[in-house]
């Protein structure tokens, strides 16, 4: 579980984040959805500690992120698992050294042990067979599963995702929709993803937040944010035409 | 001003990449990794270049020593005196900034642009250690390269001036060993690992700190190559000043 509690960020003289307090709780998945420049992006980054928050505190499992230690700090991240809007594979390496990276990074297992592990979650992710070869010779949505296999290799406690399906097809946007919460209900895993996407929302949002200006503006679930009769999340959500027309549905109750 | 916030940035860099390390076994791969990347992938060029601008400076030299009263033998002795002190260090440097520099920059600019170093950061891993560390240790076998580049270099005046007729090869041999200062090959040595660090870091600083996309990335190696060029060139000034004048 991660609390934010009355969370302030700037950037020189323009607030971006006004006291955010929420709760992200553990083994669901968390959905932070908002326009772009309302602060989604500030807020996950202070979560992974890539950025240091004005004022306002964010617990772990109720220990707050301040009174951490280096070591105590480097022993959360290697409990963090994030997986990057682009998939930020190491194109460098082939699928099988990306997704072995952090075993090899943090743990002291004898190679056998790490190979079985990554073909492990290789399999789990629905990519046996692929481990010899390299980012470029894949495809955008295989990245993002190889992207989550590595997440998830060293069994995280927290799973961060910025906008996993951002150019993805809608089929494959929705494997990786469904992938992300099943790995967050098998492993108990306290999953934040940050989404533009209403279809994702619809699928796996069983908390979201939803952001504007930097100020927390509504939460709920996803069964709740469709029935919600609050503004300014309406104009979001049914900002496009088919969410137009499935909002026109529900009113005339078909 | 924005230069002094640069200079600040690099000396940043620089503690960061000797702060927290990678673990020993990761590292010890990326070094071999750079070594056979910057260095074996250099050896072909070095040497061409190297072979070719002795030649060139044996046949100069002999083309304008016209009065009877000067030796043949200084045809060698320039062409030591210049491949040592400046064409191996100094000329293959630059060279280097072109080819190893420009490397640099736009893999680890790359990695910036694809969040590859944001990936680092968030896993708990010192990047600027993990990507830079290595590529400055992999340097320190820099001065083989030159040791290699003046070998051929007064091979290729020899081949020039011995097989083009304009001295023989005992005039030649007399003139490479004629008032020979053993320091002049320490301070070409000296600059030679100074000016590895200057190719590490130099490049990799306008890399890591890079902002925007692929079009950022091909600016970024640009400029990485003037810079290390002029502080490549500033450091031989000022090298050359402490230890020769």
């Amino acid at each position: 579980m991660i609390q934010v509690k009355n969370l302030h960020k700037a950037f020189n003289d323009q607030e971006v984040l006004k006291g955010i307090d929420y709760t992200f709780e553990r083994g669901k998945t968390n959905l932070i959805i908002g326009q772009s420049g309302s602060g989604k992006s500030v807020f996950l980054k202070c979560m992974l500690g890539l950025f240091k928050a004005d004022k306002g505190t964010i617990e772990y499992d109720g220990k707050p992120y301040s009174t951490f230690s280096d070591e105590e700090q480097r022993e959360l991240r290697t409990e963090m698992g994030m997986l990057f809007q682009g998939g930020a594979l190491f194109d460098s390496m082939t699928v099988e050294e990306n997704v072995m990276f952090p075993l090899k990074m943090f743990t002291r297992q004898k190679k056998s042990d790490m190979i079985s592990r990554v073909h492990e979650v290789l399999e789990r992710v629905n990519l046996e067979g692929t481990g010899d070869k390299m980012p470029s010779e894949i495809s955008g949505g295989m990245q993002k599963r190889v992207a989550i296999a590595r997440a998830i290799v060293n069994k995280p406690k927290y799973l961060f995702c910025d906008e996993p399906n951002s150019g993805l097809d809608p089929q494959t946007a929705t494997v990786i929709d469904n992938l992300i919460q099943e790995l967050t209900h098998e492993n108990d895993i306290t999953t934040v993803l940050i989404t533009h996407d209403m279809n994702s929302v619809l699928e796996i949002g069983e908390r979201i937040a939803f952001l504007k200006e930097g100020v927390l503006a509504w939460k709920g679930t996803k069964d709740e944010i469709f029935r919600t009769e609050d503004q300014t999340v309406t104009e979001f959500v049914y900002s496009s035409n088919l969410f137009q027309k499935v909002r026109k549905a529900q009113q005339q109750g078909l | 001003m924005t230069y002094l916030y640069s200079i600040g940035e690099y000396f940043l860099m620089l503690k960061g990449v000797f702060g927290r390390m990678t673990k020993a076994s990761v590292l010890r791969n990326l070094i071999f990794k750079e070594i056979n990347e910057l260095i074996m992938g250099s050896l072909g060029i070095v040497a061409f270049l190297s072979f070719f601008i002795g030649a060139v400076v044996a046949i100069q030299t002999a083309l304008n020593l016209n009065n009877p009263l000067i030796p043949k033998t200084l045809v060698a002795y320039a062409a030591r005196q210049s491949v040592i002190l400046e064409f191996a260090p100094t000329f293959i440097s630059i060279i280097m900034a072109g080819k190893v520099g420009s490397f640099i920059t736009s893999s680890i600019g790359s990695m910036r642009v694809t969040e590859q170093i944001d990936a680092l950061e968030v896993m708990g891993i010192n990047s600027k250690n993990y990507l830079i560390f290595p590529k400055i240790i992999a340097m320190f076998t820099y001065p083989f390269v030159i040791a290699i580049s003046m070998f051929l270099g007064i091979a290729g005046a020899y081949t020039a001036a011995v097989l083009g007729g304009f001295v023989t090869s005992d005039q030649f041999m007399t003139g490479l060993q004629d008032d020979f200062n053993p320091f002049h090959l320490t301070y070409a040595f000296i600059k030679t690992f100074l000016f590895a660090f200057i190719l590490s870091t130099v490049p990799a600083y306008h890399g890591y700190y890079m902002k925007g996309g692929a079009l950022e990335v091909g600016e970024a190696s640009t400029t990485s190559f003037v810079w290390t060029s002029v502080v490549l060139i500033v450091t031989n000034y000022a090298v050359t000043q402490l230890l020769l004048s």
